[in-house]
């Protein structure tokens, strides 16, 4: 049986013929080509397909494509510029070390994309419990909860920033 | 182009620059094999025996090919290939080989054990096609664990090895040992189980292959950290020469050893490809690598220490059995665990008199490969129990009684004729003490409201293994060297080969910044080739922490030879004579005038004719380097503070302190996430992480749900301190840092659970630390 899906990702519209068992992920990687969202487990725990369902990070191996007909999907291909500068949060990653065989990060960056959004000003306990939702078993997580620790850090001071000069 | 402003001393070599690699894997830019797509690429799955033991009495396909979307299906008879077996050059009492066939023929040893390989038009229909087989099995008694397998009578998992022992090797016995052990003063014993473990890689084992007409090649794009190996066993296999195979690994996402031997599934998906002259994707489902993928630590020992009145350590006596699973991997053999806790086992300390016997058993489990520190993680546990045992015996601090007992003096020759090279096996104890010291850690064990405990490891780390040091072992096939070729292009850009292969190590940045140095040019113009048999001179991968001692070494040596080369041709155009002109500023200078590389390159490619005579066209040289002696030894000691919880027996890691020592760090911040790395990872067998099996044989944890891998919640932030004991011989004084934070982790973590649990007399010495155990233990007191 074959479906048609229409799906947004990272601001483009796709018209897919897929069998409603396709899941997101798959969809993602071999239909659309981004492959820049991983597969570690097909069973929601190690979070390397984690990508933005509406803002919120979400597991694309649990969810079929056909259930997020609508939605705004974004994955780990839109954070960086078009000619390539990585964005604040991935330039926090290399600086912290953050990643190693990579396998994780964009599983990694794109739940902090949609924790950060969420809560500004998390503190790093919080970062903490939240990275705890993927796995990586290259890191040891420091680096990691480092590197988006300072990420939070660089868009409060930036926030302020903005808003000191338009004060002024 | 990064700035100097990173480089340390002017040196590009201890800096830690950005990492080369991280742009692409950041942007999700990345190519693991499971991104890689071909046209009319078809992809493969596994039949899987369901049995730990049986004999296969029918594999029936008919269903299978039947279903919607399968192009074929092939039984081991269909594809008719070589067994994959590994030798030691042992006489038969002491080795027993296993030929692991790629798909099983007759006998099933294990549950997950490929039966049949399904190929199809996309991956449901492959899993479609599975599901639809029908095996008949006749079960046999399986065995399940090394007690099992040795006791008598009991079933035989290959019929050539009897009592179920693949190895049996006594590697030494020193003359009087048992009289050392009558007379001693105080005899302590350490009887230990280490749970089996999976390495982990969070990407999990795949391949593409098809065969390209054009090249007449079979080529196979693969995560392994072997591609030589690979491709020597595939053409084997197959039955191809070894230049009709290529194979080049992609990005990686982990090995930690589960990929440093050659599987089964890669060699089927690759005889399916060159079957169907179609390319075929086989990626392994996360259920398949716990379950079926090689896993590794399963260890009983039983070692008794003797000691005199002030604590000197006077013998080891030590039995080591190994529970290998189903087949020995290669190269390595199922020898690669008792054997190197045989050769190793004194460590860091002066033993005089040691004795030591190392088995290797087959049982019905998933095979074994060597694993991030293989059996260093358990013996340095087991050595490092046996310290807080005969410290407790004596009435003697721990800490102070393994500073009476480490080697001092280097080098220094151990009674496992080894000789080590200077390490910093005391400062880094002591070091390591002061830290947790002046974090107030010791006060706050004292605290009699809280269960608190505080463990130290002491170890070091052979890495770097030469042809010799392996060729000790008797491994048939012997790994150790590496050969690097190294090319200067027509702008004076460099690019070089090494037989190692990063997946994580970030050999990219590293060995960049080693060819950096020697040439004087910035390190992001030299571009490292890695994971092309087609391109790499025979090379042996990465495993044992080789890559940078000889990987960067032969690098190194590459670099050289390309310099004086360089220097020959610039002294003369330039008129100068070769021992006058010097590497300087992305050229050469010879007296007052200077060339740049791209002048000389210009020269060297495009007005060959004013080349020196005798002196060939182009700017290339080769180099290799092998280690000659025992290889050189990292060292570090680890300290851990854990509190335990009397209300669920769960252990928390309130402090991690590692002091290392892996001689010069070329990339500080890249061994400081090894370490980390590998800690976390000596936490997870230490607490969390078993690969348990029923009395039937059937794995107990097929997902993350059973098998914990531990995450940040459970991880420590750990503190790093860095000492550095250059090491004389290799080419950047470097010595290995991949393993050692795993290796140290357990035994830390051991001691410091035991010493929280000093008020209640019990002492636990098995991992991971059953949380029960600890309860009970806490409950009684």
């Amino acid at each position: 049986m074959i479906q048609l899906v229409e799906l947004v990702v990272n601001g483009e519209r796709h018209d897919l013929a897929i069998e409603p068992r396709r899941t997101l992920v798959d969809v993602l990687r071999h239909d659309l080509g981004l492959t820049g969202t991983h597969v570690g487990c097909e069973h929601g725990i190690c979070g390397a397909c984690t990508v933005l369902v509406d803002g919120a990070p979400a597991r694309a191996c649990l969810i079929f494509a056909a259930q997020v007909e609508g939605a705004e999907i974004r994955t780990v291909e839109s954070l960086a510029a078009p000619d390539g500068t990585l964005n604040d949060l991935q330039q926090c990653f290399s600086e912290h070390h953050g990643l190693q065989c990579g396998f994780c990060t964009p599983g990694m960056l794109m739940l902090a994309e949609g924790y950060l959004a969420e809560e500004p000003e998390p503190t790093t306990e919080e970062i903490r419990d939240v990275v705890a939702s993927n796995l990586c078993r290259c890191t040891g997580y420091q680096t990691i909860v480092e590197a988006i620790d300072d990420c939070a850090t660089r868009r409060r001071a930036a926030f302020q920033d903005r808003l000191d000069r338009s004060a002024s | 182009m990064a700035e100097p402003r990173f480089r340390r001393d002017g040196a590009w070599v201890g800096a830690s620059v950005p990492r080369r690699e991280d742009p692409r894997l950041l942007a999700g830019r990345g190519r693991f094999v499971d991104d890689i797509t071909l046209p009319g690429m078809l992809h493969a799955q596994f039949v899987r025996s369901t049995e730990a033991h049986a004999r296969l009495l029918a594999v029936d396909l008919d269903e299978v090919r039947a279903v919607p979307g399968v192009v074929a299906a092939y039984t081991a008879a269909d594809l008719d290939l070589a067994d994959i077996t590994a030798l030691l050059d042992r006489p038969a009492h002491e080795f027993v080989p296993t030929a692991m066939p790629v798909l099983a023929r007759d006998t099933v040893r294990y549950v997950g054990e490929p039966v049949a390989v399904v190929v199809a038009k996309d991956p449901y229909a492959a899993e479609d096609g599975v599901e639809a087989a029908v095996v008949e099995y006749a079960p046999l008694e399986p065995v399940v664990s090394d007690l099992g397998a040795l006791a008598e009578g009991a079933p035989l998992v290959h019929a050539g090895a009897p009592r179920n022992t693949l190895v049996d090797v006594s590697l030494f016995a020193t003359e009087g040992i048992d009289d050392v052990f009558s007379e001693a003063h105080t005899v302590v014993e350490v009887r230990t189980k280490t749970g089996r473990q999976n390495a982990l890689p969070l990407e999990t084992r795949g391949v593409v292959a098809d065969w390209d007409d054009r090249d007449e090649q079979l080529r196979v794009q693969t995560c392994s950290q072997v591609p030589h190996q690979v491709r020597t066993v595939l053409a084997r296999c197959v039955g191809l020469d070894e230049k009709q195979v290529r194979v080049t690994v992609p990005d990686m996402g982990g090995g930690f050893g589960q990929k440093c031997v050659v599987g089964r599934e890669e060699i089927a998906a690759a005889a399916a490809a060159l079957r169907l002259r179609r390319p075929v994707k086989w990626i392994e489902d996360r259920r398949d690598a716990l379950t079926a993928a090689f896993l590794a630590r399963e260890q009983r020992y039983t070692v008794r220490a003797a000691f005199s009145a002030d604590g000197e350590i006077l013998g080891l006596d030590a039995d080591v059995v190994c529970d290998m699973g189903a087949y020995s991997c290669y190269p390595f053999t199922a020898g690669i665990e008792p054997l190197m806790a045989s050769a190793e086992m004194p460590g860091v300390y002066r033993v005089p008199a040691y004795r030591v016997r190392g088995r290797a058993v087959t049982t019905n489990k998933a095979p074994t490969a060597p694993y991030r520190g293989v059996s260093r993680p358990q013996y340095v546990m087991v050595v490092e129990r046996v310290f807080e045992k005969a410290a407790r015996a004596l009435g003697i601090d721990a800490v102070e009684l393994r500073r009476r007992n480490l080697i001092t003096v280097f080098p220094y020759t151990g009674v496992n004729n080894i000789t080590y090279d200077p390490g910093s096996y005391l400062e880094s104890l002591d070091l390591c003490e002061k830290t947790l010291r002046d974090e107030g850690w010791f006060s706050r064990r004292s605290d009699e409201n809280r269960v608190i405990g505080i463990g130290f490891a002491c170890f070091s780390e052979r890495t770097g293994y030469g042809s010799g040091a392996f060729a000790q072992r008797k491994m048939q096939v012997v790994p150790g060297f590496d050969i690097s070729e190294i090319r200067m292009d027509l702008n004076g850009t460099v690019s070089v080969t090494t037989g190692t292969l990063s997946h994580g190590q970030s050999h990219e940045t590293t060995m960049a910044q080693i060819v950096a140095d020697r040439l004087g040019v910035p390190y992001d113009r030299v571009k490292i080739v890695q994971g092309d048999t087609d391109r790499i001179t025979y090379g042996w991968g990465s495993f044992a922490s080789r890559s940078i001692t000889i990987g960067g070494s032969a690098v190194a040596a590459a670099s050289v030879k390309l310099g004086d080369q360089l220097r020959e041709i610039a002294a003369h155009l330039l008129g100068g004579d070769v021992e006058s002109a010097v590497l300087e500023d992305g050229g050469v200078r010879v007296g007052s005038s200077w060339l740049s590389y791209a002048d000389i390159a210009d020269v060297a490619y495009l007005k060959a004719h004013l080349l020196p005579k005798g002196v060939g066209p182009g700017l290339a040289a080769t180099a290799s380097f092998d280690v000659g002696g025992d290889g050189t030894f990292s060292n570090a000691t680890h300290g851990c503070v854990v509190e335990l919880d009397p209300g669920t027996g769960g252990v928390e890691i309130l402090r991690y302190v590692c002091v290392e020592d892996c001689g010069v760090a070329i990339h500080p911040q890249v061994v400081e996430g090894q370490a980390r790395g590998g800690i976390a990872q000596g936490i997870a067998g230490a607490l969390f992480e078993e690969v348990r099996y029923d009395d039937a044989g059937q794995p107990l944890a097929p997902s993350f749900m059973e098998y914990k891998v531990p995450t940040a919640r459970e991880i420590p932030d750990v503190r790093i301190e860095h000492l550095e004991t250059p090491c004389a011989f290799t080419e950047n004084g470097a010595k290995g840092a991949g393993e050692g934070g795993t290796i140290g982790a357990p035994a830390a973590v051991l001691n410091a659970v035991n010493d929280a649990l000093r008020h209640t007399g019990v002492e636990l010495d098995d991992t991971p630390i059953p949380r029960e155990a600890i309860f009970r233990a806490l409950e009684v007191s």
